[in-house]
């Protein structure tokens, strides 16, 4: 046991004990339960209940894959970035939603979950990324737009996981939220310059925030009496709020900075509850967001497709590595020997 | 051979001078001179550390949390080991 390595897992755990050892069970559930309770954090080999541990690979596997999947819409642009300012910061942007990915399954990974074995499910459409990358950056104002409410509804997602139960999780997330705030306001500025700007750069800027405003707000996740999953990770600590409540505080924060921006968000419901100290909106179209989940999105074939090739074009890059590591550590055991 | 053949590294990272290395998090590579490199770009972007430690994730042991009460008891009955635990009378200085 001792000599076991620092992510092996702890799966085993539950039948440690003798066969039929039911006690040792309840035990290991009472641990954890009393860990989750003190707002303590679950770390990889720490005994969890299955289903515990199903739900974060299930969660961070998805998250792992918006984030690569995320950088296609964005990468489209850098070619055609329009000054070397604004190239450098979009290609510093997506490399780092790449790091995001890369904690990400990393993290996953310390929960028995292998780098393959996720990859090839997002490849095969056995497990989802967020449907808001299926959307298509017809613009370079789509660029802005994307950092300043794509990035935004994810940061506000992302701050509550950084309290999550589960320990490389919640680490990953601190790392990624301190980077993100970056990515939101690369985008407001550049929003912000376009507004400004000449009356097809202030159409084009408005036109963007048009089309993304609504798939941000679906972001969120189904309305609460709709999610399935919400009150058991609620209760587990992976979730600290719930989809509405995360919903209202995203919209009640970009109200604000789009009156800032000169730009309007188009929902003529959009109006200061006073009562609510909120501010009420309208209807999300949630058939739409279905669809685009059910892979009817404008772009999710490209995603995948795309994805598929530069994995598999990827590959002779990973053999030859893997080639030239074993080359190399033969010869150092012979040099050894 | 595939990716998953490239074992897994643990990264640790010296944030600044007179600092230990801290464990950052993980990553696969092919080798040594590759996990550094990844780790660079990984986890270093912003300049986070001046110094970076690779470990092959395998060659770690780990205590295990199933021993946890036995393994760190003999820590918990020694109070005399933390300075708190003698009393010094009011006045004396520097001590
Ligand atoms: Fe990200
Ligand atoms: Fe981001």
């Amino acid at each position: 046991m001792a000599t076991a390595a620092a992510h092996q897992t702890a799966r085993t755990h539950g039948s440690a004990g003798q066969e039929g050892d039911i006690d040792a069970d309840d035990t290991y559930q009472r641990v954890f339960d009393a860990t989750v309770a003190a707002d303590e954090r679950i770390e990889p080999r720490d005994w969890m209940p299955d289903a515990y541990r199903a739900t974060l690979v299930r969660q961070i596997a998805q998250h792992a894959h918006s984030e690569i999947i995320g950088m296609q819409p964005e990468a489209n642009w850098i070619t055609r970035a329009p000054s070397l300012r604004r190239k450098a910061i979009l290609m510093a942007k997506v490399q780092d939603e790449a790091g995001h990915g890369l904690y990400l399954y990393s993290a996953a990974e310390t929960l028995g979950a292998s780098r393959e074995d996720l990859l090839d499910k997002l490849h095969t459409g056995r497990q989802k990324y967020s449907s808001i990358f299926n959307y298509p950056t017809l613009t370079w104002a789509d660029v802005g737009a994307i950092g300043w409410l794509v990035d935004g509804a994810a940061i506000t997602n992302q701050v509550p996981l950084c309290r999550c139960s589960y320990g490389p999780y919640a680490r990953a997330m601190v790392r990624v939220c301190k980077e993100e705030s970056f990515h939101q306001r690369q985008g407001y500025e550049l929003l912000l310059a376009l507004s400004r700007g000449t009356t097809e750069q202030h159409a084009m800027a408005q036109d963007a925030v048009d089309r993304w405003w609504w798939p941000s707000l679906m972001m969120f996740g189904p309305p609460d009496d709709e999610s399935a999953h919400s009150a058991q990770s609620m209760a587990w600590k992976i979730k600290r709020h719930s989809n509405d409540e995360l919903r209202r505080r995203f919209v009640d924060i970009c109200v604000p900075q789009a009156e800032s921006l000169g730009l309007t968000l188009p929902d003529p419901d959009l109006k200061w509850n006073e009562e609510r100290g909120h501010y009420d909106f309208g209807p999300i179209d949630w058939t739409e967001f279905k669809e685009v989940l059910k892979g009817n999105g404008p772009c999710n074939e490209q995603r995948i497709t795309q994805r598929k090739a530069a994995h598999d074009e990827g590959a002779w890059v990973r053999e030859s590595a893997a080639a030239y590591a074993a080359k190399h550590s033969t010869r150092t055991g012979v040099e050894q020997a | 051979m595939t990716d998953t053949d490239w074992p897994l590294w643990e990264v640790f990272v010296r944030s600044r001078r007179g600092l230990s290395h801290t464990h950052a998090g993980s990553l696969h590579a092919p080798d040594a001179a590759f996990a550094l490199r990844n780790a660079r770009d990984l986890y270093t972007r912003r300049g986070e550390g001046v110094s970076l430690w690779v470990v092959p994730s395998s060659a770690i042991t780990a205590s295990s949390p199933d021993e946890k009460d036995p393994f760190f008891e003999p820590a918990a009955d020694k109070p005399y080991r933390h300075p708190t635990f003698y009393e010094i009378p009011e006045g004396v200085k520097h001590l």
